[in-house]
């Protein structure tokens, strides 16, 4: 067994938490120089134009990238042979959180209860998902999840002889109505399979994988570049002003189903998709 | 070349203001979001609509924390849709101008026109940008809520773009 303190799980979560909301992430970044270089002269160009200086201000000035420094989601891989000692894990995951967001002035935009809506003051607690895999390491991801785009997901229960030309007419409909207001260019996190609650976190680790990397199954990844290429013809663009980038990418990720079901959620995301991950 | 607007909006000004004019915007704003409109709207109901509403230009904003030196944090647009419930009966006590990001309702529109205010949008998620924008900044209602408590901002130069006009008109 390898024993790691949860102080060291602590102090890598709060270093996360600022990383990814000061520092865009490289892939993103690139992608929206690409999208700002390809741009006709216009409204649009100059959005895409401001939003890179803008990831440049926040990174030199450590300024959140965006006022909505979400709630936190951690995604943790635990090795089987590693023992946590001096806490509990979750416990030490919030202490984090609380860490991070304090001393990288990031706003605190949790309520204690989702009916009362006390706002907890610490931005605890945060979401975590935990997987135990082979190994004596922990990795650990942050990713703020902003609700102006977290509020536009959508899923719904497919029947099993329907397929990916349905799934795409969903996900393209989703964008449509999400329109401008979840700050496109987008990221489109897609899940499709296992249960609601798995296709769900599928498509928020569909968020996670890089944009200019693609499915390793091919009908995935044509799928990715088909929907990637249709919702672009949407001229949603930043800000609504039109032109080609409503989407910098389409991820999807899949697990296998039930006989009687197929489900699906997109997951949309802004140009400000954040996540940072260490391993311990 | 984007034009200078002094805020508050005078009616003089907010009839010149037509869809898709690019702004730059200067002088006194309030923010408000979720919870203050619901507040904003309970007070009106009890015919005590608050002094801050009359003729001002709200935006729907809820800041990170300043940083030791610096005036304001990140301080970017929320989704303005979520307001729309409230907004008409903003628009009905005096309210003339509000900033945000995507679309309105038709019963904003309309209200928009009847009331003949201003709706702009500015720059969705570039918080760190807009900041540099805000001159002051200062909590003055609503503290009890944290990051969504009442700021008054200055802005200087802060850009905007027409979303819809006073005639109703949308970009």
């Amino acid at each position: 067994m390898r024993n790691i303190g949860s102080d060291k799980i602590s102090s890598a979560v709060a270093e996360l938490s600022m990383e990814a909301n000061f520092t865009l992430r490289r892939d993103i970044l690139t992608a929206l120089r690409r999208a700002w270089a390809s741009e006709k002269a216009g409204k649009a160009k100059k959005v895409l134009g401001i939003l890179v200086e803008n990831a440049a201000i926040a990174r030199r000035s450590k300024t959140a990238i965006c006022q909505d420094t979400g709630m936190a989601e951690v995604f943790i891989d635990i090795g089987q042979r590693v023992a946590v000692t001096g806490g509990g894990l979750e416990d030490a995951v919030n202490e984090g959180i609380r860490r991070g967001y304090k001393k990288g002035y990031l706003r605190k935009s949790v309520v204690s209860d989702p009916l009362v809506r006390k706002n907890t003051n610490d931005n605890t607690p945060a979401v975590i998902h935990t997987r135990i895999v082979p190994g004596d390491k922990i990795k650990i991801t942050v990713m703020p999840k902003g609700f102006g785009s977290e509020n536009k997901t959508r899923i719904r229960m497919f029947n099993p002889t329907q397929g990916a030309s349905d799934i795409a007419g969903f996900v393209v409909e989703a964008v449509r109505k999400a329109a401008a207001d979840a700050c496109p260019p987008y990221i489109i996190g897609v899940g499709i399979g296992g249960t609601i609650d798995k296709a769900c976190i599928l498509a928020k680790e569909a968020l996670l994988r890089p944009v200019n990397r693609r499915n390793r199954k091919a009908h995935i990844a044509s799928l990715e570049k088909k929907l990637k290429k249709g919702l672009n013809a949407l001229k949603i663009g930043p800000m609504g002003f039109g032109g080609g980038a409503t989407c910098l990418a389409v991820n999807i990720e899949s697990f296998p189903t039930h006989i009687a079901g197929l489900p699906v959620c997109v997951s949309i995301s802004c140009h400000a998709t954040r996540s940072a991950t260490k391993t311990i | 070349m984007p034009r200078s607007i002094q805020l508050p909006l005078s009616p003089e000004t907010i009839k010149t203001l037509k869809a898709g004019d690019e702004v730059l915007l200067n002088g006194y704003v309030y923010t408000a979001r979720d919870q203050a409109h619901f507040r904003f709207v309970k007070a009106i109901s009890e015919k005590k609509v608050p002094a801050l509403i009359k003729g001002q230009t709200v935006y729907y904003a809820g800041p990170t924390p300043a940083c030791p030196g610096k005036v304001i944090g990140s301080c970017g647009p929320t989704t303005s849709s979520r307001m729309d419930f409230f907004t008409p009966h903003l628009l009905k006590a005096g309210l003339k101008g509000m900033i945000g990001k995507g679309s309105r309702s038709a019963d904003v529109k309309r209200a928009i026109k009847k009331y003949k205010a201003v709706y702009f949008i500015t720059i969705a998620g570039a918080g760190a940008y807009l900041s540099g924008k805000i001159i002051e900044a200062r909590p003055v209602m609503y503290k009890d809520l944290g990051a969504e408590a009442v700021y008054r901002l200055k802005l200087k130069d802060f850009p905007a773009i027409v979303g819809i006009d006073s005639n109703g008109k949308e970009i």
